[in-house]
């Protein structure tokens, strides 16, 4: 019994996600390989191994891996998983693409977003945006797994583990890389960042989110919306949080103008601390909240930075 | 080209899920149902592919109880041409979903089939990808942008940090994000049309798949309740409790 990580990154750096996930399958109680699949991941490789409890670094350096293509990933980790009793990656967008195809190719059942193991074959996972928690039994003899990395702690470090190449290369026909259009962004990642702060329709305009700035520049924030305003156009999708966009879990998040509907819920209500700012004092924002204040965020916006 | 567009039968995404007292499951007894609104993106993205001249055909299938010919109706009259129904009882998981699905993908020979990213009661985000394993297809997932031309589709996903463009050989899988469209209403007269549409009903057993479980699910249950938390009166109170009595500033 064995069990390999897929790490998630970028070919530049290795997204946090890859140690929380490997801190979630270490619970698992077998030794633990990382796979890391990409081109130029040499430097990444390093970081990797330096993560305690990794057992061996395999490495899979070629043009083919760069954009992380689900049909080649998953052929590759296809041909690694003989070895593995239990195959794992994070729940981030990357993960949610070759990780099923993974599983149908094995014929084998996928259990996603699991936030806790109970044991080997046991797992709890969110379910219905997070109103009830499934604990459900893997049947298959193989496991193949997604990690939501927001409710596993990061691992520590320790003195490199081996590498070892993977020179197999899956080119498949059926899809292409084409572009990609990053966005630009200074502040920490949202699944990262110890604190968020996140608008929602009330901002009334992309524009307007600019007032959050000021607020998450004095607390190292990143800046999160809601789906509403997502769905308005004011901020791009990767800033959403929720059931259909990311899960942050933070110490501190503070929601502007949001009324807190389910979907947006499913996606922070496991923030250690939680600020409402609404002038509704109806919203159901206020059912979650830490600490609640009825005002309009236009008022108390200005006011939170000069406080800070 | 004919487009396939699976679609599925979940709880309204308004409603609250409420756990069985005996922890064994949702309770879904009495509860507003609808279809799944990635689903109602992906029926939007073929109908549009059909007024565009690019589909010929657009076909719905779901799989589930006789109740889930609802969806089906409502696909047709949102301009689908024909439903299938894999009717079945049971609570069937992503794997199965797929295996019956590509079945059907085999019966029909689409070129294109189109799902929603997740549905929204199970939150798996597997079908798709699983659809398109078994079927030795391209998949496109989280899409936002589908563009067919040659003998290919550009699909423009939503990724982690920004957008990632690829091109899939067809026949390929696509699996929609929020963003993809803004799905229309079915008009009464579309309605009262859809009624007269084919709609085929299938035995799931008789696909020849085994439905044998293979995820047992041991129980469910709420999750942890949050404490009741205090409203502060001002920014100033906000800044110092933060700061005094939770510690994270």
């Amino acid at each position: 019994m064995k069990t390999l990580v897929i790490a998630d990154h970028d070919n530049g750096s290795l997204k946090p996600e890859t140690s929380k996930t490997i801190n979630a399958a270490l619970k698992l109680g077998f030794a633990v390989d990382v796979l890391i699949a990409g081109e130029n991941v040499a430097p990444m490789s390093e970081i990797v191994a330096s993560i305690a409890g990794v057992n061996t670094v395999l490495v899979a350096d070629h043009s083919e891996y760069a954009h992380q293509l689900a049909e080649n990933i998953a052929d590759l980790v296809l041909l690694l998983a003989p070895d593995y009793s239990h195959l794992v990656a994070s729940a981030t967008t990357t993960g949610k693409n070759f990780m099923p195809r993974v599983a149908a190719l094995l014929d084998v059942a996928q259990i996603s977003e699991i936030i806790d193991v109970v044991d080997a074959d046991t797992f709890k996972r969110p379910i219905y945006a997070g109103n009830a928690i499934a604990t459900v039994k893997s049947l298959d003899s193989k496991k193949v797994i997604t990690v939501r990395a927001s409710s596993f702690d990061l691992q520590g470090e320790q003195a490199p583990a081996e590498s070892r190449v993977v020179d197999s290369v899956f080119s498949s026909e059926l899809s292409a890389f084409v572009s990609v259009e990053q966005t630009e962004s200074e502040r920490p990642e949202l699944t990262a960042a110890q604190v968020v702060i996140s608008g929602g329709r009330g901002m009334q305009n992309g524009e307007n989110f600019s007032l959050l700035n000021g607020i998450a520049d004095k607390l190292g924030a990143a800046i999160g919306a809601s789906r509403a305003a997502v769905d308005a156009g004011f901020v791009p999708n990767d800033m959403q949080v929720g059931q259909t966009g990311k899960i942050v879990a933070p110490n501190l998040y503070i929601a502007v103008g949001i009324s807190g509907a389910i979907q947006h819920l499913a996606g922070m209500k496991d923030s250690k601390v939680i600020v409402a700012i609404n002038k509704d004092p109806d919203a159901p924002i206020f059912q979650v909240a830490d600490y609640g204040l009825v005002a309009d965020l236009f008022d108390v916006l200005p006011e939170l930075e000069q406080a800070l | 080209m004919k487009v396939l567009v699976p679609i599925k039968r979940v709880i309204d995404y308004n409603v609250k899920a409420r756990v069985k007292a005996d922890n064994s499951d949702v309770d879904l007894t009495n509860v507003k149902m609808a279809l799944n609104p990635f689903c109602e993106i992906a029926i939007e993205e073929a109908i549009r592919l059909k007024e565009a001249g690019t589909a010929t055909e657009v076909i719905a299938v779901t799989i589930g109880a006789k109740a889930s010919q609802e969806q089906l109706r409502t696909a047709l009259a949102l301009g689908a041409d024909k439903a299938i129904h894999i009717e079945t009882d049971e609570k069937l998981e992503s794997l199965h979903v797929a295996k019956l699905l590509a079945k059907i993908v085999e019966q029909e020979a689409p070129e294109l089939v189109i799902l929603g990213k997740q549905s929204i009661d199970s939150d798996n985000n597997q079908t798709g990808q699983m659809l398109a394993a078994l079927t030795g297809r391209g998949q496109g997932t989280f899409a936002s942008k589908v563009d067919i031309a040659n003998g290919t589709v550009n699909v423009t996903r939503e990724v982690d940090g920004g957008l990632q463009t690829v091109a899939l050989k067809l026949p390929a899988v696509v699996t929609t994000d929020l963003r993809l469209n803004e799905p229309r209403y079915a008009s009464l007269p579309n309605i009262m049309k859809a009624k007269r549409k084919p709609l085929e009903v299938i035995a799931a057993d008789s696909l020849g798949v085994d439905l044998t479980p293979r995820i047992e699910l041991v129980a469910v249950h709420e999750p942890e309740k949050r404490s009741g938390g205090i409203i502060v009166d001002d920014v100033a109170q906000l800044v110092d409790l933060l700061k005094t009595q939770a510690k994270v500033i």
